[in-house]
């Protein structure tokens, strides 16, 4: 039985990841999980230099879900390197490091710091988090600014690139096919939808940020619509994800077409979960006599 | 080591309106300290994300966890309707508790407001235990004040068995007519140290009481939080001085709190 997959090049044990900011650097979770049985590891997003993040509130619950306005808060590209890089040594896993920026200036000083770094072994670039002001969303609503963006992106990074995208626009696939035809090597999606949450007792919004993205269960059949749709749009790899905290959904996006998968909010709700869908997509292709989970790849037509 | 694992309901009674008082048998009450809380989770899969809830008393014996609570929202109100024997999911155990060596041979006063009082009961009898195993000037002298909205005081006499209880309440039906600065005054009291939890207005008044003193105060603080572990980064308070993990003016409550010294943080 084969769980192996290959995005771009890069081998990964198994299809699961986390999605980016709902782990760390995996610090926080060795306690839980044992890091070596990920296919790859995605970090917090990092930009060049340390940013604050949002006020508090930065996040709430919501029925079946939760929204957060984190603002990517992050000690920036130096104390990344130095420490959470030399953590990830450890471990033997692929490592995917988010990056995020405010110009594309600042995205191509983070994948050029990064470009020497063994350790790291895809990138993927967040021009779609909704909660900073500026940049990341503004290069990931426009076909146009999400192609001068990966172009650029590609000119300078050493490792392949994934493009995560927003599900905050009218035509998915649109975004998508502007990222592969500038050169990405894959995409990932979908970011978190922007919602709100007001909170009737204070008679003000639940968030400091007013809005705030929302994850967790509720938000799968919109993941998997989409994911679908970009599989029938691009060629390129695709890293699904979108409430996602079992093996059984992870198998939709996979059947779906996603060549891997991401457990993002699932992670705060259970630190076990991604063991849980490891184990859980091997059980399925025993039980399902599946020899190669490359024949689940977009077998839903 | 922090683990998911679940917990036994032992008991639960009501101990004033919207307040219970719940023991649970659960594994992870070995490594439980004064300060420190757990992740509860709602049975209904609609409310995912674990309840932070201070811890009120341990029992190591029976390995148990006593959490006085408020209902709040939908989460504390299921737990507010479970029965004995009946079976919760808890994370923990959670955060850095009260540094009791910090408070040896000192006057130290405790202060709890509301929902605030519950882990100053641990943290009492803490002391009290470590006090008999301490020399005469080693030992440190506890003062309890507590502020409450009325006339239901909830673990009062619980906390009377530790230290003397000064009491306030808002409408004056008990004690000091306000809250517990009014009671420091009008009792006349005064400290080497403080150690509270309370509502945020409650901190603000102790972190400059304790400026103007020139005394330490360690306050403990509550955010809204979705992992518990220091990953999402969702229950930051800002910080005086960069913070050394998020190299940031940011430390994270869950993981570099709950208990932070006054003069660190920035609220």
């Amino acid at each position: 039985m084969k769980t192996e997959i290959e995005i771009a090049g890069v081998k990964w044990k198994n299809p699961v990841t986390v999605g980016s900011g709902t782990f760390g650097s995996g610090m926080e979770y060795e306690e839980f999980v044992d890091l070596n049985r990920l296919g790859a590891l995605t970090t917090k997003g990092v930009a060049n230099i340390p940013w604050a993040g949002n006020p508090t509130p930065r996040v709430t619950e919501v029925y079946g879900g939760m929204l957060n306005a984190i603002g990517l808060q992050n000690p920036g590209i130096d104390v990344f390197c130095e420490r959470d890089l030399k953590f990830l040594e450890g471990y033997d896993t692929n490592v995917i490091v988010n990056v995020c920026g405010k110009s594309i200036q600042d995205y191509v000083d983070v994948v050029e710091r990064l470009s020497d770094e063994k350790r790291v072994d895809m990138l993927e670039i967040n021009v779609s988090c909704p909660n900073v002001k500026e940049g990341a969303i503004a290069f990931g609503q426009k076909a146009s600014a999400l192609t001068e963006i990966t172009t650029e992106i590609k000119k300078h990074a050493k490792q392949p690139i994934i493009m995560k995208l927003s599900p905050n626009v009218t035509d998915i696939t649109e975004m998508a096919r502007a990222a592969e035809a500038a050169g990405a090597d894959a995409v990932s999606l979908i970011n978190t939808i922007t919602g709100m949450k007001i909170d009737i007792n204070r008679r003000t919004f639940a968030l400091a940020n007013k809005t705030g993205g929302m994850s967790g269960p509720a938000i799968k059949p919109v993941a998997v619509r989409m994911v679908y749709q970009v599989a029938q749009a691009v060629k390129i790899p695709i890293i699904g994800m979108g409430g996602i905290s079992t093996a059984e959904d992870a198998l939709e996006f996979i059947l779906a077409g996603a060549t891997a998968v991401s457990v993002g909010a699932a992670n705060f709700i259970n630190p076990y979960a991604t063991i849980g869908v490891i184990d859980g997509i091997e059980e399925y292709m025993r039980k399902n006599h599946i020899e190669d989970i490359k024949e689940l790849i977009g077998a839903v037509k | 080591m922090k683990k998911k694992t679940c917990a036994k309901v032992l008991s639960q009674i009501c101990l004033a309106p919207g307040i219970y008082d719940m023991w649970l048998e659960t594994k992870i009450a070995k490594d439980a300290a004064a300060g420190q809380f757990i992740g509860v989770y709602p049975n209904d899969k609609s409310t995912l994300l674990p309840r932070p809830i201070s811890i009120c008393e341990v029992d190591k014996e029976k390995s148990a966890l006593r959490l006085v609570y408020r209902v709040a929202g939908k989460g504390t109100a299921e737990f507010s309707g479970c029965k004995d024997g009946d079976i919760l999911d808890v994370l923990g155990i959670l955060g850095n508790g009260y540094d009791l060596s910090l408070l040896k041979g000192k006057k130290v006063m405790l202060m709890g407001g509301g929902i605030g009082i519950p882990p100053m009961l641990e943290l009492a009898r803490e002391l009290y235990i470590q006090n008999e195993s301490l020399s005469e000037d080693e030992k440190s002298e506890i003062i309890i004040v507590v502020g409450y909205r009325d006339d239901k005081t909830f673990l009062r006499d619980d906390l009377e068995r530790y230290g003397k209880v000064y009491i306030a309440s808002e409408d004056g039906s008990v004690g000091t007519k306000g809250n517990v600065m009014n009671a420091i005054e009008a009792e006349k009291l005064s400290t080497d140290a403080i150690c509270a939890c309370g509502p945020m207005p409650m901190l603000r008044a102790i972190k400059k009481y304790a400026e103007e003193k020139n005394i330490p105060a360690y306050i403990s603080l509550e955010e809204h939080m979705a992992c518990g572990v220091g990953a999402c980064l969702g229950c930051v308070v800002k910080t005086k001085e960069v913070d050394h993990h998020s190299h940031v003016n940011n430390a994270r409550i869950c993981t570099d709190g709950p208990v932070f010294e006054a003069g660190e943080v920035d609220i």
